[in-house]
Formats: C-alpha cells, structure tokens, sequence
C-alpha cells in the first residue's frame, strides 16, 4: 500500500504544555485508521496538524513525500468532518454540500450532479433545500460527511464525530462510515475515545496517551497483545497487578509465582501483569488456585461482573455463573491468560476502574 | 478564527481610549484643577490683580506684537470638591425623587411584568409593543405632553373643574417631576422584569402549589426570588436616568426644583459657567452611580456577564 | 373576579402610558393655540410644521447624522467584537469592562465629558462633534449585540471553510460574516435608534447651526405654546407604531415557523 501521509517526530506545545511528545506516524492509502485515546491524549492535535489548523512545534508532516508542514488547510487535500458537525446555519442542505465546489469554482451544473451524488452516498436525497438547523443530529451528521466528501479529497479526517449521537444511532452510523470509506476506497483518518468503535471500523488502530503513541496495530493485535498496562486498560477492562519478573516464564504476584508465556525480561523486573476479566475463571476456592472473597455481583445481561478481593487487590471477573458475596472463591487463568508488560507510568493510576472517558471536551 | 484576527479590534481601542477613557479622565482632572494667573515672576495674582492687569494689556498694546502681561497655570486644588459640599441639599432631593420614582415603578410595573409574563405568545408579544411605544417616542415629547395636562388651566385641573374641585397646582411641583421620571422609565423598569419572569416555567409555579403553597407564598418563595435579577437590573434602569436627569425636572419642576443634572449643566452650558465644578459633581454623581450598581450587582452576581462584569 | 381585576389594572397602566400622547395628538388637530380649548379641527399645525425650516433642516440633520453615526459605529464595532473575542481572558473582560461604560453612565456625565474633550482638543462644537460623540455611545451596542452572536457560533465554522478551500478573507465573508449578521443588524438598529433618539450627549455636543432634532424639539418646547409639537409627536407615533407593528408582525411569524409558539 502507498503511503500518502507521514508524520515525522512531530511535538506540539500548547502554553507551556506539550500535548504532542515526538509522533511518528505513516498513513496508507484505502487505510481506516483511527486515533484513538483518553482526553487529552493529543489525538486530536494530530489530526488538526494533518489538516493544517495546527502547527507542528517541531517535526515534519509529508504527502506523498512532500513536506506541507507550512501549506494552509485550505490547500490541503484533505477535508474535515468536524465535532458537531459545524455545518453553516445559515446555509440550506444543498448550499452547505456546495460549498467546497463553489469556492473551486466548479460550474453549477456538475456541481448539481455530484451534490445529488453525495446526497444519494449518504442516504437523504430530497432534502436539498433544507435549513440545516431543522435537521437531526444523525441527519446532520450525514450532511458533514456529504459536504467533506464531495470535494473528492485524498483523505477524510473524522473528528469524534459520532460523539453526540445516542447509541442506536452511533452503531449504525459507524457502519454506514466502514460502508462509505470502503466504496469510495478513499483514507479515513478517525479520532475517537471510545475503544469500541475504534475495534469495529478501523484498519489500523493508534492507541494515544499524553501526547504519546503507545502502539499501533490491527485491532485484534491491540486487544490481544496490548503492548503495556495503558494499552491493556484502555481497550477493555484488564486487571492490571504489580508483578515481579523472577526469569523466563515465571513471575510473581498477588502472592504467588505463576508460571507464564513471557521471556525476555531482566532478572527480577518490577513488571505489571495483565489479565483480562473474561480470562478468569470462577471455581471452588482451593489451595491450587489463588482464593478470595466476593465484594459485589452485578448482572450485566451477557455475563455477571463480579468483584473479588484477592491478596488485597481488586479484581474483575465476568462469567456466566453467578456467585454470593462475602462467599469465598477461587480465581484460575492459564499461563496464556497472563500478559507481562514492563511498567508504564500512567497505567498505576487506574486498576479497577475502566478508563473510557466521558469526557467531550477535545484536546485543545 | 485565528489570534491574528484580535487586531481587528486595534481601531476600536484606539476609539475608546479618545473617546471614552480620556474623556473620563479629564473630568477628573478637571475636577481636582483650577485655572489660577500669575504675573511674568511667577506670583499669584488676585482677581482684581489679574483684571486691572487685563483691561491695561486689551488697552495700551497692540496685541500682536506683546507678550501677555500674566500667565495662565493649572494648578491641582480641592476646592472644587469640597465645594459640593455647598450642594448636598440638591443632591439629596436629586437621590430622594429618583428613589421614590423608582419605587413607583417597581409597584406599577412587578405586576403588569407578571400579568404580560403568563399570557399566550401573541399577547405577550402586543403588550411588550405597547409597553414600548411611548419608549421609542422622544422623551422631551413625552414629558411634554405632560406639561399640557398638570398645567393649572390644563386637561387634568379642566376635568377636576367639573366635579367641582380644584384646580390644584401641579406643574412646578416635586410631585410632577416625580410623575415625569415614573411615566418615562415605567418602561424600563417592566422589559427586565418581563424577560426575567417569562423563563419561569408554570411548572415551577405548580409544583410550589402542588407542595401545598397558597398565592402568597407560591409569590415569596419562587416568583420573587426567581426574578431577583430582572428586578435589579430593573431598578438601575430606572434609577441611573432618573437621578441623572435635568429635563425632567426643567420642564415639569419649573427650574424651581433643581436636581445634580440642572446643577452640571448650570456649570457647563448655564450661567453659572465653571467647568471645574461641574466636573468635580458629575465625578461625585459617577461614583456615587458605580457604587450603587456594584451594590445591585452584588445582588445577583450569579449573573454573569459576556466575559467580563460591570466592575 | 381575579381576571377581571387584572385586566383592569392593565388598563389603567396602559391608559397612565397612552393618555398624554393621545392628549398631544388631538390637539394637534385643534384649531385654537390653547392646549385646552377646542374651538374647531384643522391641519394647519401640519402645514406649518413641513414648512417649518428649522424643523425640517434639524430633522435632516438627525437622519444624516443617524445614518453616518451608524455605520461607522457597526463596522468599527463589529471588527472590534470580532477583535475582543479572540483576545485573551483578562484583556477581553477589561475591555468590556470599559465598553460598559458609555451604557452606564449616566448620559449626562457622558456628555459633558465629550464636551471637555472637544473643547480640549479644540474642535468646534458642530456636526463632526455630533458624529463622533454619537459613534461613541452606538459602538458598545454593537459590540454587545455581535459578541454573543460570536459566542454562540460554533467555533469549527471558521475552520470548516478553510477545510472547503475558503482562504482567510473568504472564509471572514462567507461565513462569520453571515454567520453573525442578525447580530450585526441588530446594533446597527439600535444605533440608528439611539442616535435619532439621542438628547443628552447632543445637547452638550452640538453647535449653534447643527441642531438635530430632538434639540430642536426642546428648544419649541421652551415657548411654552407651540402646537407644531403636537403635530410632530403624532407623525412620530405614527411612524413608530408601523415600524413596531411591522417589526412584531414579522417576529411573529418567526416565531411561529420555529415552532416556539
């Protein structure tokens, strides 16, 4: 695949803040790749960098090869579905998808065409002459996707834009969007906070933190092979533990050795040891199994999530059986079941609470 | 928009700084200085000094071609100020009138704010026209036609006469100037309240019966607390012009009523000519005016503003 | 008996506002100079007032001086929103702050502080006072009217032209512009208004042959009989009763077709 975009040690500084530590970043054609992150994780800035509302402190940003560090936004080949859409009130349906064409001084009568086009792409044909306020949030959001892909760009940067939609509506839209980029074979470039929809639609997924790549995989390498604790924790639920490395394929915690799948460690290493809640299994508390005692049961539909004090740390179990609390249980996972990681900082500061944030507000 | 495009207000600052601030300042130091002469060494003069000095320049020399015979210093003095002092009879009435036109219209306008407030859109919308009507005709109008009617052969003594009593003397009274503040700021004082009440909900009104509230209370403990802002902002609208005013009171008071306006504008357009008074009492008038809102901003400061706070 | 009451306690409000208009106007229709004796109707009060010179030139005066004052006072005003809102918090509110000012002073005080600086500066108090003390006190309507338009303005529009293609002057025109004209219409209005209205400021601002109206007006009013008045003040709440009506009809409307009847 041809690379169209790199970015290039890329940091970025807002009053005194780096939000962007040094990004390295290659962008395929046909490729839908989503940023994705906490707030304020600079996922945001890396995308307004690549439409050029943002300047790199430090750091280059190539298409195909060409530096465009400089070259304003609106000589970009590239167009924005932005954050609330940001669609011109004062503008009908038809005027706002226009508009791209009209400032390239495209002649009306194509314009008509590939307005309707876009219309028809997007599933709301006869709402030309709409005013845009009167529209749905879903509808709305149709319409910046119309009136970013009309213009027929290279790469389509998407800015949460499922963000303010309810859930029904977020599902299908992110279907339609994987239907959409997949006819049109044009990149997306996706920035969201929520894991999921970043697992259902992407190609690639960039996993983001305090202005750092954490890793960049396909998204079952990043639900399964979460690089470190961060990863782990922020794609999905993982109980993440503090462990001790004591060679190849034997670590200690919560108070015992386990052996593991892992090598390549240094001797004795403080390590965190990642294992996801579907991993464990829930059985009779016996000396063979690491015991403890239910604090909370909670039915989720699926599953039960069930709580275990275990060796004074907090564990997350979903299984299909049910249990009592204050019963005493065993907890088994295989060799497999463990992730080792080496330590990464932000992840201490979040073991049982999920970390998926609700918070809108984008990063600057 | 860009950073950049914070300069586009570069023109206006330079508008206010002419126009606004400096223009302040210079009541203040006008207000605080004194035009004194001296002659050529640099010695007092006093006012005799300085004429006789005068009338023997204007006479014996050819202006043109001699240098004046006295110099013309601005000197810093409190004697402006103090000499307010003089003036605190009229500032108090100016301060009691407002305070009582004030009043009036805080008792005729709360209720008429909240009947127009409960009606259907379309009524509201004609009420809110009617109450802004007589506003948008010009007030020296407006207080004329009052003039036509108090006056002791006017309509009102007329209709009187027929009952049998009168006719009374109105016009030139503290009452007609009263009746000339409440009649030209009732407005003001009821579009605030209105917009305030209008965004209390019925339901609010309801739930407070519901909760087993009678009339009286239902009105003390929601509609009034609720429209606390609408009555601040209201009563500054009605008290600012008021006790600021020197029409009013010219044309229904007889000039026998004087307030701070007539006052300030005796110093600057009147007989009395003195700029430096008048500055130093429009100084007074101003901040006695600042303190009062940031006393009725302390009332609702939940309130904020676009960005900043009046003070 | 509740509604009943509160139907006639508007009625007496609304009798309190309209009687001394209604007063004015029927006599200007009143043959006799005397404001209280009804000898006969007639129009020559009208006659006399268009042939009215001073009138007639004052009222010139007010509407070019109206007019001039506004849109200076709307394009600087509006640059200036635009300007203050991207400025940064301490800034933007010190100089609201002081924007307040000319809505908060008393009118008087703003008039005889203009009146010093002119004479200061030594400008001949005149048509050019006039203009600039009007533009004084209209830019802060303005500016108050456009900055919440920008507030409320989704802050990726700008963005989103540029994204079309617009470059920064294109995408100034074609969107923000648009995007905060009700505001902009809005101040320009209100100055309009205010500087027809205005009283005060020109009273202290204005020279010897640049009366504007309402100067005028107070000067007629000063002889204690002059019923041109009164046929002035009818023309006025005539032509302000069709502008509200037109202006409320259409709010109405407006209203109606967004549905928060």
């Amino acid at each position: 695949m041809e690379t169209i975009i790199e970015i290039k040690n890329v940091s970025k500084e807002f009053n005194g803040e780096k939000v962007l530590k040094g990004i390295n970043l290659s962008i395929h054609d046909n490729e839908f790749m989503t940023l994705l992150g906490p707030s304020g994780c600079g996922k945001t800035t890396t995308l307004r960098i690549i439409g050029g509302f943002v300047t790199p402190d430090d750091g280059d940003v190539f298409f195909y090869g060409k530096k465009i560090n400089d070259v304003p936004p609106y000589k970009r080949p590239v167009n924005t579905v932005f954050q609330k859409y940001a669609l011109f009130p004062h503008l009908n349906v038809y005027d706002n998808i226009a508009f791209g064409l009209r400032i390239s001084k495209v002649p009306e009568n194509e314009i008509r065409q590939r307005v309707a086009e876009m219309l028809e792409l997007v599933n709301l044909m006869g709402y030309e002459k709409r005013s845009v306020d009167n529209l749905s949030g879903g509808q709305q959001q149709r319409i910046a996707i119309a009136r970013a892909l009309v213009n027929s760009p290279k790469v389509l940067l998407l800015d949460e834009p499922l963000g303010a939609l309810d859930l029904q509506l977020r599902k299908e839209m992110q279907i339609e969007l994987k239907k959409i980029q997949q006819r049109l074979k044009i990149t997306f470039i996706y920035v969201t906070h929520d894991q999921e929809e970043a697992l259902t639609m992407s190609d690639t997924v960039v996993v983001m933190n305090e202005g750092i790549i954490q890793q960049i995989g396909t998204p079952q390498d990043i639900y399964n092979e979460p690089t470190n604790a961060f990863v782990a924790n922020f794609i999905g639920e993982s109980n993440i533990l503090p462990g001790i490395m004591h060679r190849d394929y034997l670590v200690e915690f919560a108070g015992n050795n386990f052996d593991c799948v892992d090598a390549g460690f240094a001797p004795m290493e403080p390590v965190d040891v990642v294992i996801r809640p579907e991993d464990i299994k829930l059985v009779e508390a016996s000396d063979e199994v690491l015991n403890g005692v239910v604090e909370t049961v909670t039915f989720k539909g699926v599953h039960y999530e069930i709580v275990v004090n275990a060796y004074s740390d907090y564990w997350v179990i979903q299984s299909t059986k049910s249990a009592n609390v204050g019963d005493i249980v065993g907890l088994s996972f295989t060799p497999e079941d463990i992730h080792i990681m080496h330590k990464s900082k932000p992840a201490r500061q979040s073991r049982y609470s999920r970390t998926v944030s609700e918070d809108m507000a984008d990063d600057k | 928009m860009t950073s950049k495009s914070k300069f586009l207000a570069a023109p206006y600052l330079l508008w206010m700084i002419i126009f606004i601030v400096i223009p302040l300042a210079l009541i203040v130091v006008f207000a605080f200085t004194t035009t004194v002469y001296t002659d050529l060494e640099g010695n007092l003069l006093s006012n005799e000094e300085f004429d006789e000095l005068r009338i023997e320049y204007d006479n014996f020399y050819d202006m043109a071609d001699n240098e004046l015979p006295y110099k013309k210093q601005t000197v810093f003095t409190l004697t402006h100020i103090m000499e307010v002092s003089n003036y605190v009879p009229v500032l108090l009435n100016s301060v009691w009138l407002a305070i009582i036109a004030t009043a009036i219209c805080l008792l005729i306008g709360y209720p008429l704010a909240y009947l127009i407030s409960r009606m259907r859109y379309g009524f509201q919308k004609l009420m809110l026209m009617m109450v802004m009507l007589p506003m948008w005709m010009n007030f020296l109008l407006r207080t004329y036609a009052w003039m036509t009617l108090l006056e002791r052969n006017g309509w009102i003594n007329k209709l009187l006469g027929l009952v049998g009593i009168g006719p009374f003397d109105m016009i030139n009274t503290q009452g007609a100037v009263v009746l000339g503040m409440v009649y030209n700021y009732l407005p003001y004082m009821i579009l605030p309240l209105y917009s305030i009440m209008t965004k209390i909900d019925n339901r609010t009104i309801e739930a407070a019966q519901d909760l087993g509230a009678n009339s009286l209370r239902v009105f003390s403990k929601v509609v009034l607390p609720l429209s606390m802002p609408g009555v601040a902002s209201g009563i500054t609208m009605v008290f600012v012009p008021s006790v600021s005013t020197f029409i009013i009171s010219r044309m229904l008071g007889g000039g026998t009523n004087m307030l701070i306006g007539d006052l300030i504008d005796l110093q600057f357009l009147g007989n009395a000519y003195n700029p430096n008074l008048g500055s130093a009492i429009s100084l007074v008038l101003l901040v006695f005016i600042l303190l009062c809102m940031s006393i009725t901003n302390q009332l609702n400061n939940e309130d904020n503003m676009d960005g900043g706070m009046l003070l | 008996m509740k509604k009943l009451s509160s139907k006639l306690y508007m009625a007496l409000v609304f009798g309190f506002l309209y009687i001394p208009i209604f007063v004015l106007i029927i006599n200007s229709f009143n043959a006799s100079k005397s404001r209280t004796v009804w000898t006969g109707f007639t129009f020559d009060w009208y006659k006399k007032l268009f042939n009215n010179e001073v009138i007639l030139n004052s009222l010139v005066n007010t509407l070019i001086i109206a007019v001039i004052a506004s849109v200076i006072a709307t394009i600087l005003g509006t640059a200036a929103a635009i300007g203050i809102f991207n400025m940064k918090r301490m800034t933007k509110s010190l100089i609201i702050n002081i924007t307040y000012l000319p809505i908060i002073n008393p009118e008087i005080v703003t008039g005889v502080s203009l009146m010093l600086l002119f004479v200061f500066l030594n400008i001949d108090l005149g048509v050019v006072t006039l203009v600039l003390a009007h533009i004084t006190f209209c830019v802060p309507y303005v500016i108050l009217n456009v900055l919440p338009k920008l507030h409320q303005m989704n802050r990726h529009l700008y963005e989103a032209a540029m994204d079309l293609g617009c470059n920064p002057m294109q995408a100034f025109f074609k969107v923000i512009i648009p995007e905060i004209m009700p505001g902009i219409i809005t101040g320009f209005l209100m100055s309009i208004t205010y500087s027809i209205d205005d009283f005060v400021i020109s009273y202290f601002t204005h020279g010897a042959t640049s009366q504007t109206l309402p100067i005028t007006i107070f000067s007629m009013t000063r002889r204690k009989v002059s019923p041109e008045v009164n046929a002035l003040s009818a023309i006025i709440f005539v032509v302000i009763l069709v502008v509200l009506l037109i202006m409320n009809i259409r709010e109405i409307r407006a209203g109606k077709e967004r549905g928060d009847v």
